[in-house]
């Protein structure tokens, strides 16, 4: 199986701290994998790394089929490039409505006079709706987002991630503050997704990475620690001593 | 819970209930819809209803002085009061600008005066240019011999940096004499200053408080430089004598000021139509977004630098338009008008006047610039306390601050925030988050009802 994203040797430092340490990490473009791991494990600082936000002191991130380096671009530009990222806080455009915010994710020209004369076609409207309907989000559309509740916020930025079009979603501790049901609700928009793209999901919950039903890396101060079956990992000895024996 | 509905439901996707969400001409409509409203596919002015009724308020406003004025009519208003009028539509319209820039794109630029004085020199210079040439060829007319070009350039250079003690023109004036290029300048050396200056910024994320400060180093750089007298620019003399239009001699001013009443108007028309429209739409919502969180739209692909570019650099070019009518009423134009203490008043206008809404920077420029004239024109009537007695033309200022102060913590949205009490518009509760880090960013309290 090709590889979407490819990350080999990465290493960074926060003043002398190595918050990742000779990380490897590849993913094939139609995977869904879940990153488990303690606290300060280095997940989000992983995320911050593949999308750009910060630069590794040393090791490589390979992109697509051209193995395009990942670390040469900005944010803007990985983003482009179809890498889409949900943050472990929900951040949605508060002050504009559910519709804005979709509409501003939706793939489309990113350039600023492109985006000037932009005004969306009814396919455009018709695609945010059915994306609000996907994510329970159709009867709240002409509301500010900062009036949602925080799960309804979660899924307005799962929406949006969607609208995007990635093909690697990294997504961040997505389940933290949703209801059960909703959760369940989550779990089946990342599998679906995940049947047509990459995703990576970084969650703390046990439960919830069951549902999923994926391979899991397990990262520990910054390197990975097992990679395989829940169940595999779940069994291995160091995981049990670092993570669940706890 | 229309969410948890949602959760249970398998969500049958009925197309013919799309529109109803958009907010067409469906039965059920939510009670707040005004996000939405830019979206939907009618036209930009049934959208943007207030550019209707500014652009109303501003016809009858011309109208009015126009009635009243002596150039034109009644004579009620005095020409001395019709461009004080005119060139409070000019700040009016650099206060869009800074609202654009600031209120929606948050970036707090404490410079856009320097744009705004720039393009009054640049307006001055071919004003001043010409002006002394049609003085100094009337004066050589009684010569024997008629004058050669260059006599005529050596005559209209002593007479213009006299003052300076120069009576050459400096590289700066190399176009003076063509109006047309001069009027193209008014926009090209704004817009040129704030593409580097923004380009240099913006490229190294230099963002809040910080850009604030580079930009007032900027508009005191450039105001220091102008001060000194090889600045080309007659140093601290500046232009003057712009009020005389060339060849418009035998016109009397009450006419011109009237004029220039109306170009100020349409100016300020067509930038609120302008502005209005380039918030409007997707780019109205991504400079927002870059407002309260600008590293998410980065991550949603949007190149942020190059829309505060954009922004910063189309402001830029609408406060020197803005400039270049404003002076020739003014009369003047000196490098004290670009001291950084002037960008700081135009952010104090546009805060008074409610940031993020248009008509909010227009009602802040015009009430705060009026009340100033009023205040220290030495018109208002003294204050007697008994034991002192406040002198307005001093404490004019201290009025200004405390009232900024008052704004900033009790009423944030300013003097605009009170249309929504008619409007009844609803905002969300962000439970005292703020929306982004920096100083344009959006605060709890102006979310609240
Ligand atoms: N910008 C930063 N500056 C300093 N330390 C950081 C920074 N980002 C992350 N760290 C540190 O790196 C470690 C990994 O953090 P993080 O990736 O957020 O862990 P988690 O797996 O919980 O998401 C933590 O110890 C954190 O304190
Ligand atoms: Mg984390």
């Amino acid at each position: 199986m090709s590889t979407l994203l490819e990350v080999s040797g990465v290493s960074v430092s926060f003043d002398g701290f190595r918050a990742i340490n000779n990380l490897s990490f590849s993913i094939g473009p139609t995977e869904l994998r879940a990153i488990i791991g303690p606290n300060g494990a280095g997940k989000t600082t992983f995320m911050d790394i593949v999308t750009g936000k910060t630069k590794p002191d040393e090791g490589r991130v390979l992109w697509g089929d051209e193995n395009a380096s990942l670390l040469r671009m900005s944010e803007s530009r990985i983003a482009q490039a179809g890498v889409g990222r949900k943050f472990q806080r929900p951040t949605v455009f508060e002050d504009q409505s559910v519709f804005d915010n979709l509409m501003m994710a939706l793939k489309k020209p990113r350039n600023p006079f492109k985006v000037l004369v932009f005004r969306p076609t009814s396919e455009d409207e018709d695609r945010v709706v059915a994306l609000a309907e996907e994510i329970g989000l159709a009867a709240h559309l002409s509301r500010k987002s900062g009036e949602l509740s925080h799960g309804q916020k979660q899924w307005l930025e799962i929406g949006m991630l969607l609208a995007q079009e990635p093909r690697l979603l990294l997504v961040d501790e997505p389940a933290a503050g949703m209801t059960l049901a909703e959760r369940e609700h989550t779990t089946e928009i990342l599998k679906e997704a995940a049947k047509t793209r990459a995703v990576v999901v970084v969650e703390h919950d046990m439960e919830f990475v069951r549902r999923l039903d994926c391979k899991v890396t397990v990262l520990h101060e910054g390197s990975v620690l097992a990679e395989g079956s829940l169940d595999h990992v779940t069994k291995n000895k160091d995981v049990i001593d670092v993570y669940l024996g706890r | 819970m229309p969410a948890d509905a949602a959760v249970t439901d398998k969500l049958p996707h009925v197309s013919s209930s799309v529109r109803k969400y958009l907010g067409g001409s469906g039965g059920q409509a939510p009670r707040d819809r005004g996000g939405a409203a830019a979206a939907r596919p009618r036209g930009f002015f049934a959208n943007n209803p207030s550019v209707l009724i500014f652009i109303a308020c501003l016809a009858v406003f011309t109208l009015a002085v126009t009635i009243l004025s002596e150039g034109l009519g009644l004579g009620i208003i005095s020409t001395s009061f019709v461009k004080t009028l005119g060139k409070t539509l000019c700040l009016c319209l650099v206060a869009i600008a800074m609202d654009l820039v600031w209120g929606y794109c948050g970036i707090l630029s404490l410079g856009h005066f320097a744009f705004f004085g720039l393009g009054g020199y640049m307006i001055g210079m071919w004003l001043m240019y010409e002006r002394t040439r049609l003085i100094v060829v009337d004066s050589l007319a009684n010569a024997p011999l008629p004058p050669t070009p260059d006599e005529v350039r050596d005559g209209i250079a002593t007479q213009i940096f006299g003052v300076v003690g120069a009576s050459d023109f400096p590289a700066v004036w190399a176009f003076a004499h063509s109006l047309p290029i001069q009027l193209a300048l008014v926009v090209i050396v704004p817009g040129l200053l704030a593409l580097v200056f923004g380009w240099l910024a913006f490229r190294s994320r230099v963002t809040g408080v910080y850009l604030s400060i580079l930009t007032q180093a900027m508009t005191l750089a450039l105001a220091l430089y102008l001060f000194q007298n090889d600045s080309g620019l007659r140093g601290n003399n500046g232009l003057s004598g712009l009020q005389n239009l060339p060849g418009l001699e035998a016109v009397p001013q009450a006419l011109i000021s009237v004029w220039f009443l109306w170009g100020s108007a349409l100016a300020l028309g067509l930038g609120y139509v302008l502005a209005a429209w380039v918030v409007s739409g997707k780019l109205g919502s991504v400079i927002r977004g870059i407002r309260d969180d600008e590293a998410r739209v980065r991550f949603l692909g949007y190149p942020v630098e190059g829309f505060k570019l954009f922004i910063f650099t189309l402001t830029a070019v609408i406060a020197g338009i803005a400039g270049a009518l404003y002076y020739p009423q003014a009369g003047i134009i000196n490098p004290a008008e670009i001291a950084p203490i002037a960008s700081i008043y135009l952010a104090v206008w546009v805060a008074i006047g409610g940031r993020g809404r248009i008509y909010g920077a227009v009602i802040g420029a015009a009430f705060v610039s009026l009340l100033s004239t009023w205040f220290t024109g030495g018109q208002a009537p003294d204050l007697p306390l008994g034991i002192y007695t406040v002198q307005w033309v001093d404490w004019w200022l201290v009025l200004l601050g405390l009232s900024f102060v008052l704004v900033t913590l009790f009423a944030p949205k300013g003097i605009g925030g009170l249309f929504d009490l008619v409007s009844h518009q609803r905002h969300p509760d962000r439970h005292g988050a703020d929306l982004g880090p920096d100083m344009g960013s959006y605060r709890e309290q102006e979310a609240q009802e």
